[in-house]
């Protein structure tokens, strides 16, 4: 996926929330899981805004203490933990969920344990740039970029021009 | 990181910015309407604490708390020790019943070393003798930190009883690994003959440390630790070392106000200086949870060695 087509999945993302949620635009709320879910959460904001003239609240959230594998590794440091920073109230918000990647679904589960620690939203949406199957838990995202059906021996890397200076998504093998 | 925390000699540069970085996440969870993560559920940390103290332990179990972890607070008075049960006795138990973490404060310099060779768990040093009190001068830092933005370059006093201090120790070491320009001031009797090898700028002349300091950091007069005479009078060491209005006007115009607690009022710190404006005491306190949060959270993960 190159940086042409993330940013038409994105506008259609952006496109298929106003229209799902016409009613009640000013209950939503984006959140993004760190560390690639944050820029994205931010782009479909600004992209929100120009197509509907409503500011959403974006938030990050960073999962690391709620991860169900996180003391089960004996080896190796542990995974360096970034700030969640929601500034605005979730109660009775309508969530908008958004990460890079969607995979075994086991973030998505941490994310959501961690949400309902802040609040009570009305709903919780989930949005993913990527969707590369091999679920492990009941999970499905209801707006996907791009369907990427892979292999267990893959990896799928997401590249923001935010962070890594260009956007882009590459699926390695392992044996490259 | 290593497996234990048992002073900040152990650490490097890039350990204490992990720290202090993770704190920072810490805090945040402090400020929710759920102050709780689940991060070390199932996980037992026993606090053993040698020495009285509310401020640390109060701390740490609630750092403990916030992470999900079961803890259990054992006090141990001078008198069970009088029973006759050595220290490594004492650890071999409570190791037979297999805690995660322990947390220790003992009189005795050293004890959390020897705790630390006997235990598969992980000791934390919560305070030895006059050797170490690591947590506290990562809090400390924390706190600098986040007022000053740095701490490389600053000019931090340390005034006080310099010679039975642990925080003292901590302190140095840290603020020197990252740069400050770290001056101690104290009565000759109570300055001790390390910090000739550590780049620590001593004097006796309270007001010479505290000119143009950033940070100006008091330590207690520990009067249970004194067995002969170090100072005259309280009232004559608080009219050459107490930290007075008078002398804070020498400082630099934005400097902070430390003291590890507990303050002795009109001793090594004078009362409208404690509560005045350049006072950060109460949010050393408050940072005291997040940096120790860190620290479990930090320990509890694998080692480099393992």
């Amino acid at each position: 996926m190159d940086a042409d087509r993330m940013g038409r999945s994105l506008a259609r993302i952006a496109h298929e929330i106003v229209e799902r949620n016409a009613a009640a635009l000013n209950e939503l709320a984006l959140v993004g899981i760190r560390t690639r879910g944050v820029p994205i959460a931010r782009r479909l904001a600004h992209t929100i805004r120009d197509v509907s003239r409503h500011d959403i609240p974006t938030g990050a959230l960073d999962i690391t203490l709620y991860r169900d594998d996180l003391m089960r590794h004996a080896v190796g440091p542990q995974p360096v933990i970034k700030k969640t920073e929601i500034p605005f109230s979730i109660d009775d918000k309508r969530i908008l969920l958004v990460d890079d990647v969607l995979y075994t679904g086991r973030t998505i589960r941490a994310a959501l344990d961690a949400l309902i620690d802040f609040g009570r939203p009305r709903a919780i949406q989930l949005i993913v740039l990527v969707d590369r199957g091999h679920r492990e838990l009941p999970i499905k995202a209801d707006y996907v970029g791009k369907n990427l059906p892979t292999s267990l021996s893959q990896s799928v890397q997401v590249h923001l021009l935010e962070i890594d200076g260009r956007d882009e998504v590459e699926v390695h093998d392992a044996s490259a | 990181m290593k497996k234990d925390l048992l002073g900040i000699a152990d650490l490097t540069a890039d350990d204490i910015h992990l720290v202090l970085d993770t704190a920072e996440a810490m805090r945040e969870v402090g400020q929710r309407p759920i102050k709780k993560v689940p991060t070390l559920r199932g996980k037992t940390v026993v606090n053993l604490f040698y020495e009285p103290s509310t401020r640390t332990r109060t701390s740490f179990e609630i750092a403990e708390k916030r992470l999900s972890a079961d803890t259990l607070n054992i006090a141990v008075a001078a008198s069970s020790v009088l029973k006759g049960e050595t220290l490594a006795d004492t650890a071999m138990n409570i190791e037979a019943m297999a805690p995660d973490m322990i947390v220790m404060r003992h009189a005795s310099s050293g004890a959390p070393y020897l705790l630390a060779r006997i235990c598969k768990s992980r000791i934390i040093n919560a305070g030895d003798g006059m050797h170490e009190h690591p947590t506290q001068a990562l809090l400390d830092a924390f706190t600098i930190r986040e007022r000053k933005g740095r701490i490389e370059g600053l000019k931090v006093a340390i005034v006080g009883d310099l010679l039975h201090s642990r925080v003292l120790r901590s302190n140095v070491l840290l603020l020197t690994k990252l740069g400050a320009d770290v001056w101690a001031s104290g009565p000759q009797t109570l300055v001790p003959p390390f910090l000739d090898a550590l780049a620590v700028h001593v004097t006796t002349d309270a007001d010479e440390a505290v000119r143009d300091a950033d940070v100006v950091m008091l330590l207690r007069i520990q009067h249970e630790r004194m067995t002969g005479a170090f100072v005259p009078s309280l009232r004559e060491y608080f009219n050459t070392f107490g930290m007075t209005s008078a002398r804070v006007a020498n400082a630099k115009p934005d400097v902070i106000i430390m003291h590890p607690g507990p303050m002795n009022r009109g001793v090594e710190i004078a009362s409208d200086v404690a509560d005045g404006p350049f006072s950060v005491i109460l949010e050393q306190v408050a940072n005291g949870v997040a940096v120790r949060m860190a620290v479990l959270y930090l320990l509890a993960g694998g080692t480099e060695g393992d």
